[in-house]
């Protein structure tokens, strides 16, 4: 499933980078020391951790899209820094687990 | 890095790295806060540094182009009503050059992390850099721990602090200070 086909399944928001990139995997995570040695290259990182730490911690793992989940504002500067780094970001009212159903359910349907 | 005593050895590696010969590394909790302070004499960092400290795309590292280690302190220091302060004078500007970094964390905060094991972070530092002389002191409601390697030094003489009876002992020393102050407070 690529950003754009998760943006559409999930009802997410894209806010800025890639859509045309393939997901291989979900990590959920908010400590980002933690999410800084578990997020995995090309995953969905969901996380409510919507600050600019959380785009170096991108920066470094390179995750397919990272999600700001249950609606937490994302101010213009993380937006910034996301974009001149080439970092993946959407949007979502819902929670990680309701995210994680519906991803779930969404690759089930492709299949 | 769900521990405190982990950011103290990451902010010790900077001064470290800073080519410091002393540094001193404070903890107290002995109020309702816990701060804590590395101050060192290493070659300090301009005003232009300092400034960009909290953006994580700044580092003087070479080998990747992201440095979180203020970043994450500063986070986790202010989600429980603290903050970091950060003091540098670099060495163009005066010979009593180095760097103080003092962050603050409301020790009853439901986001505080643990303070962990900051014995072995000690010995952690002190293998790692055995010339270095490390002062540690640590406050807390019922007594204060302390250990200096300038001190320890001038007993040993010649014998390198790393050597692992060396380390065995001030392992041993400082688990023995904590169970005073242990036994201390239960009383």
């Amino acid at each position: 499933m690529t950003v754009n086909e998760a943006v559409t399944a999930l009802g997410l928001t894209l806010l800025c980078g890639d859509g045309d990139r393939e997901i291989t995997g979900v990590y959920v995570g908010d400590l980002l020391s933690r999410c800084m040695s578990r997020v995995e290259e090309g995953c969905l990182w969901i996380t409510i951790m919507s600050n600019i730490n959380a785009v170096a911690v991108a920066a470094l793992t390179d995750p397919a899209c990272i999600i700001f989940a249950e609606d937490v504002e994302v101010e213009d500067e993380v937006l910034q820094r996301a974009r001149s780094n080439d970092i993946t970001i959407a949007q979502s009212t819902q929670d990680a687990y309701a995210l994680c159903v519906a991803y779930h359910n969404a690759c089930g349907d492709l299949s | 890095m769900d521990e405190l005593s982990l950011y103290v050895l990451d902010i010790t590696m900077n001064s470290v790295r800073a080519g410091a010969d002393t540094i001193g590394i404070t903890l107290d909790e002995a109020g309702k806060w816990l701060d804590f302070s590395v101050s060192d004499n290493g070659c300090g960092m301009t005003e232009e540094q300092v400034k960009r400290l909290s953006d994580p795309f700044f580092t003087t590292r070479k080998t990747r182009k992201v440095g979180l280690g203020i970043p994450f302190l500063t986070m986790l220091a202010e989600m429980t009503g603290g903050f970091v302060r950060i003091t540098s004078v670099h060495e163009s500007v005066s010979d009593d050059h180095g760097t103080t970094t003092y962050a603050r964390f409301g020790r009853n905060h439901i986001d505080f992390i643990p303070l962990g094991d900051m014995v072995e972070t000690v010995l952690t530092l002190i293998q790692g850099s055995p010339d270095i002389n490390f002062t540690y002191t640590h406050k807390t409601e019922s007594g204060t721990v302390s250990l200096s390697c300038e001190e320890l030094r001038a007993i040993l003489e010649d014998v390198p602090l790393n050597e692992p009876e060396v380390l065995a002992w001030i392992r041993e020393n400082l688990r023995e200070q904590y169970a005073a102050l242990a036994s201390e407070s239960n009383r």
